[in-house]
């Protein structure tokens, strides 16, 4: 949107209504999903807020351009652009598996880095006619719209590599990973004070190209186990790259949706670091467990006991209460409907059984939700950390279905450990415990978790979706 | 294999230091469990139900002869002889305020472990029987109230009248404390509490009972759990709490102690004095002087104004079957701690606070006092986990000290107005924006229930394909390379948009409440 129209009624001032309304919708979207009752509504409300500011841009831009010749190859690849990019959308979010929601939203923020790039790289062609101050400023935000989409771009493909396990998931250890980081944004500076004295295109490309590097290298250093405070910050910077677009293109339903999403990653980002005990700056300057090497685990915990599927069976049936804890493993064998049906079975015999979710299970915030809510476990049987763990004193029985670090009970009472102060989810204090486990290998944290040598607990190794299943049939 | 020898109490206790269930649990660690004739015969547990336990009934002498003898009371000087050479002794021994006793234990080869002296740290929790007994005793002093009370607890309105609830105050929100609060509660009186700490309001609301704040502002937390003594300025104030609540309520129920110092005096002569006819006092601390003047330790006073003053110091015991029931359980699990690989054999580890805290005598050496134990209990002790990771970038990884966030915060806010300064007409403008839309964003994010931050995050991911504004805008451009990446950038955000928002209304539609599902 410019300036240069004026008078009542016109294009721009009709654009700029719509912008205003768009905004207000945007922000009632987001609020709608406080409840789950009002969640629907609120995605009608981003949908209504994006078609009315798309059908004002188009018209907009129409209306400037009407008559010309390119408004037309304009028009042209506007209309394909759309029909391409909105059935590949529509494709995607209908056949993706929900233990793939990880993936698919880091791909789809990569798209949006990607958009800002390119957005950006227009201002710098675009090179509008503007006084000395301004386009000083013009060039800035050029800079910095490029620089922060495209470190949203390999931020979020490396992101998505990692949790589609095309990329192996363990942090790159580069030799002053640190250094690196700081001396790219040192070097970006200096670019920036450069670009904005001397617009050269090559500048741009080489701004591009050391942010393109800084992304991936910032999120190839993070470990798989911290994928949703770097998905939620790459969230984040999708949406700070949208608002820096709005600064260049003066558009202020850019800069306030920006901001909304911006804040909103940010958010989510600090919740995930309070959930694991850690300050944002040691999760994205990665590196959380190099320092913990496994030598803890010499200490003898004593045995750990095994349980056939059969006797779980049988406990399950005869306990009063079930909590389930589920974790990664669970999205990983894919055994949340089994799950889903044993809740189900379960509560049908009378058996109060509920789900315990650790803030950071799973690699998505709120990953394991989804997942149970797929299965369609009811939504007010899933209960946060902080409303269960009172009662896992008085559960007969807990299953912990893939969790580790979540469960770990070295948490709370070793002050020793590397995962000590992180709040986690009480299990031990249960009645009896079975643990669904491939192997008795440490977590992500590499934290031997001591939670399987204690009397109460039990190990059921294998699939835990096979094993699920057994337990099923056994009923 | 080591035999563990159950042994009668002297006097008039009740209690015994394992029950039938404890037996059983004892076997599980493999010891051998020999109990004397009659043991448990005060506290309704008879010889049949140790054997049928798998215990072995035998007389007194055979008992005390035992590797590892079970105690409630501390000894007197005949039995501490009658134990074997070599023998364990564990039992509440209160070795702070028996200097005598940790003398003539340490006089004979043998070792001696307090019960009573295990640290206040959550893992010996389930081991800390002043907590079990406090719990116990706290119940039964409400009991002994009830039972002196010409009067009902509850009110009720009746065919006969209408009757007031029985007002109750208790002094002190220990483990005592809370448990008298707690019966006394659901007897259905209305119930005070005072407490130095002020960080107990929220327990004392949470089991029923009301907080009265001593208004002087000072911070009572300590460091090793237990309350400390208090200023004069909050003394001062105390005290006309008390003066104020005597003449009000019906019962008081004290139970404030310092550890190692007499009992603080809460209650004048004038209070109770001042108290109603048939009132109820009960002092718990009577054994240690007393909160209450006029208590005696052990008695039932009444003073000239009708007052009944109960200075029970058994009242543990008067409840005997519940009290071994737990007092057995903190011996199973200090036992289990004691015994790691369920062996029957019995390993004292001088590295372990736990273990170093309780032991009194070892091998007739003396080990009392232990070197003290910080309960972190206090919150100030955060550990920071950045320090786990590895320290090649001292400024990044550290959390930032207060002094050093305020810094920032203000380095921030000058940034924000120098550039605002000097920035030409349209920034300022996009800054405001920017600025309340980053408010409005955090509230609003902050308000997202925990289950729905997936779908949260595939519908913000929708809407800042937002940034296809700006690329619609630049596609009408007379360039045609800007033509073509702005159209690319257009399908991008397109994905983008169409993407997240069906997959955002595919995964709500999953959601669904309770029941939906049969």
């Amino acid at each position: 949107m410019t300036d240069t129209a004026s008078g009542p009624l016109t294009a721009d001032s009709i654009a700029g209504a719509a912008y205003i309304v768009a905004a207000l919708l945007f922000i009632l979207s987001l609020a709608g999903l406080s409840k789950h009752e009002k969640a629907r509504a609120g995605v009608i409300y981003g949908i209504t807020g994006m078609v009315i500011a798309l059908a004002a841009t188009i018209w907009l831009t129409l209306q400037d351009a009407w008559g010309t010749g390119h408004a037309l190859t304009g028009l042209g690849l506007l209309v394909a652009a759309v029909a391409v990019g909105g059935a590949i959308g529509l494709w995607r979010a209908r056949v993706v598996e929900m233990t793939g929601m990880p993936e698919l939203i880091a791909l789809l923020h990569s798209f949006v880095g990607l958009a800002a790039v390119l957005v950006g790289w227009n201002g710098h062609l675009e090179a509008p006619a503007l006084s000395a101050d301004l386009m000083a400023i013009h060039h800035a935000e050029v800079f910095i719209g490029v620089f922060i989409g495209a470190v949203t771009f390999t931020g979020s493909i490396v992101a998505f590599l990692k949790l589609s396990a095309r990329m192996k998931s363990s942090p790159l250890m580069l030799p002053g990973k640190n250094g690196i980081n700081i001396g790219a944004l040192a070097a970006f500076i200096a670019l920036t004070v450069w670009y904005v004295n001397d617009s050269q295109l090559w500048l741009l490309i080489v701004v591009t190209i050391l942010a393109l590097g800084l992304g991936w290298h910032l999120v190839a250093s993070i470990g798989g186990g911290d994928m949703p405070v770097v998905v939620s910050m790459l969230n984040s910077y999708s949406g700070w790259a949208a608002a820096a677009a709005g600064f260049l293109l003066n558009n202020d339903l850019l800069i306030i949706t920006g901001a909304l999403v911006g804040s909103s990653g940010a958010y989510l980002s600090y919740i995930m670091c309070k959930a694991m005990n850690r300050s944002f700056i040691s999760v994205i300057a990665g590196g959380f467990g190099i320092a913990a090497p496994a030598s803890k685990g010499d200490t003898d915990h004593g045995e750990h006991r095994e349980i056939t599927a059969e006797a779980t069976a049988e406990m399950l049936i005869n306990a009063s209460s079930v909590v389930i804890t589920p974790g990664y493993g669970m999205a990983v064998a894919q055994a949340q409907y089994p799950v889903a049906e044993l809740a189900h079975q379960l509560r049908e015999k009378g058996v109060n059984v509920r789900f315990g979710i650790h803030p950071v299970a799973g690699r998505l915030p709120g990953h394991m939700n989804v997942l149970l809510a797929e299965a369609k476990v009811p939504y007010d049987i899933v209960l946060e950390m902080d409303e269960i763990n009172d009662d896992l004193g008085d559960t007969s029985v807990v299953l912990v279905i893939g969790a580790n670090d979540t469960v770990n009970p070295a948490a709370a009472e070793d002050p020793g450990s590397p995962i000590a102060g992180m709040p986690v989810l009480k299990v031990w204090e249960a009645e009896n415990v079975v643990v669904f486990k491939r192997s008795m290998a440490a977590g992500y944290a590499g934290v031997q978790n001591p939670l399987f040598y204690r009397d109460n607990s039990q190990m059921l190794f294998g699939d835990a979706k096979t094993r699920v299943e057994e337990i099923l049939r056994a009923f | 294999m080591t035999r563990i020898g159950i042994v009668a109490e002297l006097g008039r206790e009740t209690r015994v230091a394992a029950t039938p269930v404890t037996v059983k649990q004892l076997l599980g660690l493999g010891y051998e469990v020999v109990v004397e004739k009659g043991a448990g015969e005060a506290a309704s547990f008879r010889d049949e139900a140790y054997a049928e336990a798998g215990a072995l009934i035998v007389g007194a002498d055979e008992a005390w002869g035992s590797d590892l003898v079970l105690r409630i009371n501390p000894p007197s000087g005949e039995e501490i002889d009658r134990l074997a050479k070599g023998a364990t002794l564990i039992g509440s021994l209160n070795p702070g305020l028996r200097p005598d006793l940790v003398e003539a234990l340490a006089a004979r080869p043998i070792t001696a472990l307090a019960l009573d002296a295990v640290p206040r740290i959550s893992r010996a929790q389930s081991m800390d029987v002043l907590s079990s007994m406090a719990n116990i005793a706290g119940y039964r002093a409400v009991i002994e109230a009830a039972h002196e009370f010409g009067r009902f607890f509850t009110g009720q309105v009746t065919a006969a009248g209408k009757v007031p609830p029985a007002k109750v105050l208790v002094a002190g929100a220990g483990v005592a404390g809370l448990a008298a609060i707690g019966a006394a509660s659901s007897l259905g009186a209305i119930v005070r509490a005072t407490d130095p700490r002020p960080e107990v309001a929220d327990q004392v609301k949470s089991i029923g009972g009301t907080y009265l704040k001593v208004e002087v502002e000072e911070a009572m937390e300590s460091s090793d759990g237990y309350a400390k003594a208090t200023s004069e300025a909050y003394n001062r104030r105390a005290a006309e709490i008390y003066t104020e609540q005597a003449a009000d309520v019906d019962i008081i129920i004290t139970t404030a102690l310092i550890p190692g110092r007499p009992a603080p005096k809460l209650l004048t002569a004038d209070d109770v004095a001042a108290m109603k006819s048939g009132s109820v006092i009960v002092d718990m601390a009577a054994g240690q002087g007393g909160n209450v003047e006029g208590s005696v330790a052990g008695e039932r006073i009444v003073t000239d104004n009708g007052v009944v003053i109960l200075g029970y110091t058994d009242l543990p015991a008067r409840l005997p079957a519940q009290a071994s029931q737990l007092y057995g359980t903190n011996m199973v699990n200090l036992l289990k701690l004691l015994t790691p690989d369920k062996d029957g054999a019995l390993r004292i580890d001088f590295d372990d606070v736990v273990q170093r805290s309780v032991t009194v005598v070892r091998e007739g050496e003396k080990t009392w006092p232990p070197p003290p134990v910080q309960v972190s209990a206090a919150p100030t002790v955060k550990t920071d986990a950045g320090t786990a990771a590895e320290n090649t970038a001292p400024k990044k990884k550290q959390g930032l000290s207060p002094a050093g966030k305020a810094g920032l915060f203000a380095a921030g806010i000058a940034a924000l107005f120098g550039i605002n300064t000097v920035a030409p007409a349209p920034l300022p403008q996009h800054f405001t924006v920017l600025m309340l839309s980053v408010v409005v964003g955090f509230y609003v994010i902050g308000k997202v229930h925990h289950a729905l931050h997936t779908p949260l995050m595939s519908v913000t991911n929708a809407i800042s394909g937002i940034i296809v504004v700006g690329a619609l805008l630049q596609v009408t451009s007379e360039n045609i390379i800007m033509q073509v990446l702005a159209a690319v950038a257009v399908l991008l955000a397109s994905i983008n948009i169409f993407g997240g928002f069906a997959v955002t209304r595919r995964m709500l539609a999953m959601f669904s409440a309770g029941k939906a599902r049969s």
